[in-house]
């Protein structure tokens, strides 16, 4: 069976999630492998969620959001913005490979660009391979 | 049997602090002793492990379990204490997170023997000496406790009724909780609800710590022995990485009381799933910057991301251990 990665993407409401809707009326195709979940502004995406998605068996996250000083909130992208190096330190320490996780700028008005974003992440991912965190934790309980 | 309560207190994969923290009671411990019958203690008291078998189910009303669980000792001895204990309370960061001897997790058991017995300064040249679980002399089998391939809590191979964060414990918590055990073995006093963290708080370390707080915007990290702090402001807006955000308090705020940052012993916040992703989350966000290389160059004085957000709860993590290369 060939590998299909499944990726988990945080959307910002007001701009990425809406530049995600417009590749959709706009009738672009892009590979179906990521799963949005909405999020009002990228500064609430807290780091715990992503290593929540990763314990469940993602095998990447994609974080999309208002271009750095396009934020509806003024300055909630570099909340994201800051967190997101560090949190890939973090990732790095459990040994996972972070490019597992993007962050990418996608307005409201770049459709294509989150198509291109999304292709791009997903042939990342393929090249990757499966996520082996739920298989390591399921050993784990398995044999000590 | 007679009157007195019957206790044990184990030592799983752990320095022993968490003993000394009993003894930290001072005059207290005399109290304990004329209350409870101590039935094992390896580190203070005579009891050994066959008379442990030889228990009836129940037969101890508590057991302090403190420790992580590294070997296959460590999980038999805790699998007998919760046979034959009324209560089994996790004692310690180690017990109720993993602890220090959890960051192990961050490493294979492979990677352990190998430094720890053929690649280090300090072995002789060319030994290859590590220690196996069976090994055949002319006498016969010897063998000794299995090492696990990671570190596990204490409620990952048992169930647990209370814990008792800290590392070690501060004495007036565990002299507060062992009260108000006794009173509910005793007196018939209502006992904390089971999966209770008993003799902490529900708040974070910020909240009981004296120094004074302002706006938290900085442009570099220091650890603590490269900057002469401010003994009576936030550690955190001098660039310390203090913990004390993503904490659960209780200590007594003993860290940044002496000058050293909180580092997480008494574990996370309740309702907070993982500590150190929360912990990672407060520290970038006192980042003064836009400009994402000027972030990565303040990050970079960090160390080690990982050892600082999981110090004493890898194992407790929603990731557990390093999964992948």
């Amino acid at each position: 069976m060939t590998f299909e990665p499944k990726i988990v993407g945080f959307l910002c409401n007001w701009c990425s999630y809406t530049g995600a809707d417009l590749a959709g009326t706009s009738r672009i195709q892009y590979s179906p492998n990521v799963r949005v979940i909405r999020v009002m502004c990228t500064a609430r995406i807290d780091p715990t969620f992503v290593v929540k998605a990763l314990q469940d068996g993602a095998d990447g996250v994609l974080i999309c959001g208002c271009h750095p000083g396009d934020c509806h909130y003024s300055e909630g992208n570099y909340k994201l913005m800051r967190r997101y190096p560090l949190l890939k330190r973090l990732l790095t320490a459990y040994g996972i490979d972070d490019a597992r996780v993007q962050l990418e700028w996608v307005s409201a008005s770049e459709g294509r660009r989150f198509g291109d974003v999304v292709d791009l992440m997903t042939q990342r991912i393929r090249e990757l391979g499966p996520s082996r965190v739920s298989a390591a934790l399921a050993t784990d309980a398995a044999e000590r | 049997m007679s009157e007195k309560l019957q206790i044990a207190k184990y030592w799983g994969a752990g320095c022993g602090g968490c003993d000394v923290s009993l003894l930290d009671t001072n005059e207290f411990i005399l109290d304990i002793a004329a209350a409870a019958d101590i039935r094992l203690w390896p580190i203070a008291v005579d009891g050994k492990y066959s008379d442990l078998e030889a228990m009836e189910d129940g037969e101890l009303d508590v057991s302090l379990y403190n420790g992580a669980v590294r070997n296959s000792e460590n999980e038999h001895i805790a699998k007998l204490l919760r046979q034959k204990s009324k209560i089994m309370v996790a004692y310690g960061s180690c017990a109720h997170l993993g602890g220090i001897p959890g960051l192990a997790n961050f490493a294979t058991r492979d990677e352990i023997m190998d430094r720890a017995y053929l690649h280090n300064p300090s072995l002789q040249s060319g030994s290859k000496v590590v220690p196996q679980p069976i090994t055949e002399v002319d006498a016969g089998e010897l063998t000794i406790p299995s090492f696990y391939r990671r570190v596990y809590k204490l409620d990952d191979v048992v169930d647990v009724d209370y814990y008792l964060p800290g590392c070690p414990p501060a004495p007036a918590q565990v002299k507060a909780v062992v009260l108000t055990l006794v009173a509910a073995l005793t007196a018939g006093a209502e006992a904390p609800q089971k999966g209770a963290v008993v003799g902490a708080s529900d708040v974070a370390v910020c909240e009981d710590c004296p120094r004074t707080r302002d706006e938290k915007r900085i442009s570099k990290f220091y650890r603590p022995w490269q900057i002469i702090q401010d003994f009576d402001r936030c550690l955190l807006e001098q660039g310390i990485p203090c913990a004390g955000v993503a904490t659960r308090s209780g200590c007594g705020v003993r860290c940044p009381n002496t000058g050293m940052p909180c580092r997480g012993c008494y574990g996370p916040l309740p309702n907070v799933v993982d500590q150190g992703a929360k912990f990672v989350s407060a520290l970038a966000s006192i980042i003064d910057s836009k400009d994402p290389e000027e972030i990565d160059r303040i990050i970079a004085d960090i160390p080690d991301v990982g050892g600082l957000a999981y110090r004493f709860g890898l194992p407790a993590s929603l990731l557990e251990r390093r999964v992948e290369r």
